[in-house]
């Protein structure tokens, strides 16, 4: 167990790091780029002076390091500051955000990842079958088509016939059941970018395993092959199969801004292209910061689980 | 259930028949023969030795025994009658019923045969309840009373461990012990000593003995070496590539070998070169190494206080178990690894600790030979480069000359320069990669090699050959050898002076000819009696006189506790 606590320590401490060299990288990258804030808010109506004063006012005279020295102070207690374009606290523009993301993320984690790890036991069992080869290249086909494209066609076929709604646009109001329902549709387009990565490796790690020794002694001692895959097979492939769930889970929390447009999902990752169109740098660090502590977090999670899944790190001699 | 069923209309005493078995392997999309139409019958009780070098295909026909082919092999003709059922008719589901059941299986590696996630007993008692048996409380009471039985430490609480966390020897019982949790007619034995020291190697055999013995079971033991078949088997069969070369009760065979094969199996173990004078008083060592103490990142000193010379065109074997510091002492010499304390001197003068600070003359006159040829020898490389990089490198040899080197050191390995000179490894035999790899040392022109553990990788007719390369060029070239190894044999084939070593600390070191001759340090006994003899009464004669539980590393225990260690 110390050997455990430890490791989260020392995780923790390079994601914090992690996290203050992303914010370092995206402040720069968003400096970096063409336009003003200044001009874009004034639009046609912008003079030197005009632009002036609201740079002024916004604080986009001082100096970037200044800038940034002065975001991060705001950050490290607590205090996000607030949108440049919008003029409200961040906090506020991104707690709605942030349940709605997270939503849509459990909810398509609960149908994909138990799908995809009982799809990739199953093509594992019967591998290089029919049903092997067909649920292979089905699921390769669904990830090779770009995620507005499934979209559509999920609109096309679901909700063109009346059984889905095509817009998921829900808010904190709205009744579990009528998010489920109306959250359907994103959920599946979700679901069928992600399986394919998270069974194909469920596949190829439970493969792996089959060529070692003790599970051709499991086969020696008798044991049926769905008893081999699930209880010799699967305890030692945990270790891969958790970290390709994590990525893709985190995926779900940060790359789904295009299916958010598709469904008019309120998301997180719409907040950020705003931000980003804007040039409204704070927004914009707070959501790559929000992106990057789901990868950081998620991906300690799943190292937690594989090192519990593996007595010899967790009973060593 | 049916299999039970014909066992009780079956009376005779023929357990197995296999009649003209064939068995195929696919190797890059080709099939090839495995085995060529062998015939194998075991009586109830009786225990099988199967004889053979690597590839002659005593493990493919023990897991034929079991009806059971590897990925990629198939039986292509022949028939397998077990207790009167026709093996290759029955169907999958049935085979399995019989396998862990009435048929068992003992690896070779139970470090590698144990699932690493669940603990010994969930595995012990895993064929008990797949087939019925019993119930998983009678089956871990059944675990441990076998545990008691063949001493394993701690026998009420040994199972609930996972296998990292228990030895080797101790794994390869606890593997023995399983494969009769469903108390079967037959275990088929493939190699269970084989990667294991010769003290625990006693430890396990008179563990499968005790047990075969004990419930009447049927037994196929496979192994390469003779003296360890002789202990277990009743009768002995030789495989060689595929074909049986012949069979025989087992002192039949042992005394008097109708084959000139399996005769020049038994004349392996006779090589025994002759002892080389001792150098004069005033002669200075080659290599010195005085007083090393040294470790790896944890505080642990792997090496404690080792010291001894090695002498010009001598051979010094350092022998112990694994563990012992043998390669951590080569480690310190060769300057990979810096010593904590002590120093290593190069004709009396001192080196430098890491190999970095060393010359690259004091470099080239220390040179290794690995026991892995395969990882040794980089695949990429043909044999051109990979001999000429040390003569390049070293002695700044180039185009013509070069080339002359090259082929020259090959005709020194016997190895025809033109067949082999623009070969990759890969397109080497195991024999054949440990030549290049003793090519390229010498390739230096070292004044010293240090072989770490050599021939352990090889079939003892190959091991030969190099034995004897290595000490016809350690006379043309006056080499010195530091020759690490686990192995009596090879010791007393090839060394002029003996180190023992245990636990990082050299126990007792003299000349060949005093080593081999009473009185022994306690240790340097245990090891020494523990090399199995080519007597097939030996194990019962050494367990009489030691009784069951002073073998391995019980033994070895007591003895630490006596602070003779």
């Amino acid at each position: 167990m110390p050997n455990i606590i430890s490791m989260i320590i020392k995780r923790l401490g390079l994601g914090v790091l992690t996290l203050l060299l992303l914010s370092l990288l995206i402040f720069l990258s968003v400096e970096a780029l063409p336009g003003d804030l200044a001009e874009t808010i004034l639009g046609q109506q912008a003079t030197p002076e005009t632009v002036a004063a609201i740079r002024k006012d916004l604080g986009l005279d001082q100096p970037p390091i200044t800038r940034y020295l002065n975001w991060l102070g705001g950050v490290l207690q607590g205090d996000f500051g607030n949108s440049l374009a919008l003029k409200k606290p961040i906090s506020s523009l991104i707690a709605p955000r942030i349940q709605n993301t997270l939503f849509l993320t459990l909810y398509t984690a609960a149908i994909a990842v138990p799908l995809s790890i009982i799809l990739g036991l199953a093509v594992s069992l019967f591998r290089n079958s029919y049903f092997d080869r067909i649920t292979n290249t089905t699921a390769l086909a669904a990830i090779s088509m770009p995620e507005f494209f499934v979209g559509y066609i999920m609109i096309y076929f679901f909700a063109l016939s009346g059984y889905f709604p095509s817009m998921a646009n829900i808010n904190a109001n709205t009744p579990l059941l009528d998010k489920l329902y109306l959250c359907f549709l994103p959920a599946l387009t979700l679901t069928l970018v992600v399986t394919a990565h998270m069974m194909r490796m469920t596949r190829a790690a439970i493969i792996n395993v089959l060529a070692l020794p003790y599970i051709e002694m499991a086969r020696l001692k008798g044991a049926k092959p769905s008893r081999i895959i699930v209880r010799h097979a699967l305890p030692n492939a945990i270790a891969p199969i958790v970290n390709v769930v994590a990525l893709n889970l985190a995926y779900l929390i940060t790359g789904v801004v295009i299916v958010e447009i598709v469904f008019v999902f309120p998301g997180l990752g719409q907040l950020m292209v705003d931000g980003v169109k804007f040039r409204d740098v704070p927004v914009v660090q707070a959501t790559a910061l929000i992106f990057a502590s789901a990868y950081v977090g998620l991906n300690l999670l799943a190292d937690i689980i594989s090192t519990i899944s593996n007595p010899r790190l967790m009973r060593q001699r | 259930m049916p299999a039970r069923k014909s066992a009780s209309s079956s009376s005779s005493d023929l357990l197995l028949h296999m009649k003209n078995i064939h068995i195929k392997g696919k190797s890059d999309e080709k099939w090839i023969d495995i085995i060529n139409g062998v015939d194998l019958e075991l009586n109830r009780g009786e225990v099988l030795g199967l004889i053979g070098e690597s590839g002659a295909g005593k493990s493919t026909l023990g897991l034929a025994a079991m009806g059971f082919c590897r990925d990629g092999c198939k039986i292509t003709d022949g028939s397998i009658h077990f207790d009167g059922m026709d093996m290759m008719s029955l169907s999958k589901d049935e085979l399995r019923l019989l396998r862990g059941h009435r048929i068992s299986y003992v690896a070779q590696s139970a470090a590698a045969s144990f699932n690493p996630a669940h603990k010994l007993i969930d595995q012990f008692c895993e064929a008990p309840m797949i087939h019925n048996v019993m119930s998983r409380s009678q089956a871990t009471e059944y675990a441990i009373d076998l545990y008691h039985r063949i001493n394993l430490p701690d026998p009420d609480q040994f199972g609930f461990r996972y296998p990292h966390e228990v030895s080797g020897g101790q794994l390869q019982r606890a593997m023995t012990a399983m494969a009769l949790s469903c108390r079967p007619d037959l275990i088929i034995f493939d190699e269970p000593t084989t990667a294991l020291d010769v003290t625990t190697q006693i430890e396990v055999l008179a563990a499968i003995k005790d047990i075969v013995k004990e419930f009447n079971t049927a037994a196929i033991y496979i192994s390469h070496d003779l003296a360890v078949v002789a202990q277990m088997a009743d009768r002995i069969k030789v495989l060689l590539k595929g074909d049986e070369v012949e069979q025989a009760a087992t002192d039949v065979m042992l005394k008097s070998p109708s084959e000139d094969y399996t005769k020049s199996l038994w004349a392996v173990r006779e090589y025994n070169r002759k002892e080389q004078k001792k150098p004069a008083k005033t002669e200075m060592p080659i290599i010195s190494i005085k007083n090393v103490t040294a470790g790896y990142a944890s505080k642990l000193d792997v090496l404690k206080d080792v010291s001894f010379d090695i002498y010009k065109k001598r051979t010094v074997a350092v022998v112990g178990e694994s563990g012992s510091g043998k390669s951590t002492t080569a480690r310190v010499v060769t300057g990979l690894l810096q010593p904590r304390m002590g120093s290593v001197s190069f004709e009396g003068e001192t080196l430098p600790a890491g190999y970095q600070s060393r010359s690259r003359d004091q470099l080239r006159r220390i040179q290794m030979i690995y026991q892995m040829a395969d990882t040794a020898l980089n695949p990429k490389l043909r044999i051109r480069d990979l001999i000429a990089r040390p003569a390049n490198m070293y002695l700044g040899l180039n185009g013509k000359a070069l080339e002359e080197r090259v082929r020259n050191l090959l005709h020194m390995i016997e190895m025809e320069p033109d067949q082999f000179i623009d070969r990759l490894p890969s397109e080497l035999s195991g024999g054949q990669k440990q030549r290049i790899g003793i090519a390229r040392a010498i390739a230096a022109e070292p004044s010293i090699i240090i072989c770490d553990e050599v021939t352990s990788a090889l079939d003892q007719l190959v091991a030969e050959g190099i034995l004897k390369l290595l000490d016809r060029l350690q006379s043309e070239l006056d080499l010195s050898y530091m020759f690490i190894t686990h192995d009596l044999a090879t010791v007393r084939a090839i060394a002029d002076e003996v180190v023992v070593m245990k636990d990082g600390i050299v126990v007792e070191q003299g000349i060949k000819s005093k080593m081999f001759t009473p009185p022994h340090h306690p240790y340097t006994e245990l090891l020494l009696g523990s090399v199995p003899e080519m007597d097939p009464k030996w194990l019962d004669r050494l367990l009489d006189e030691r009784g069951k539980d002073n073998l391995g590393d019980a033994a070895i225990a007591k003895m630490r506790n006596q602070g003779l260690t």
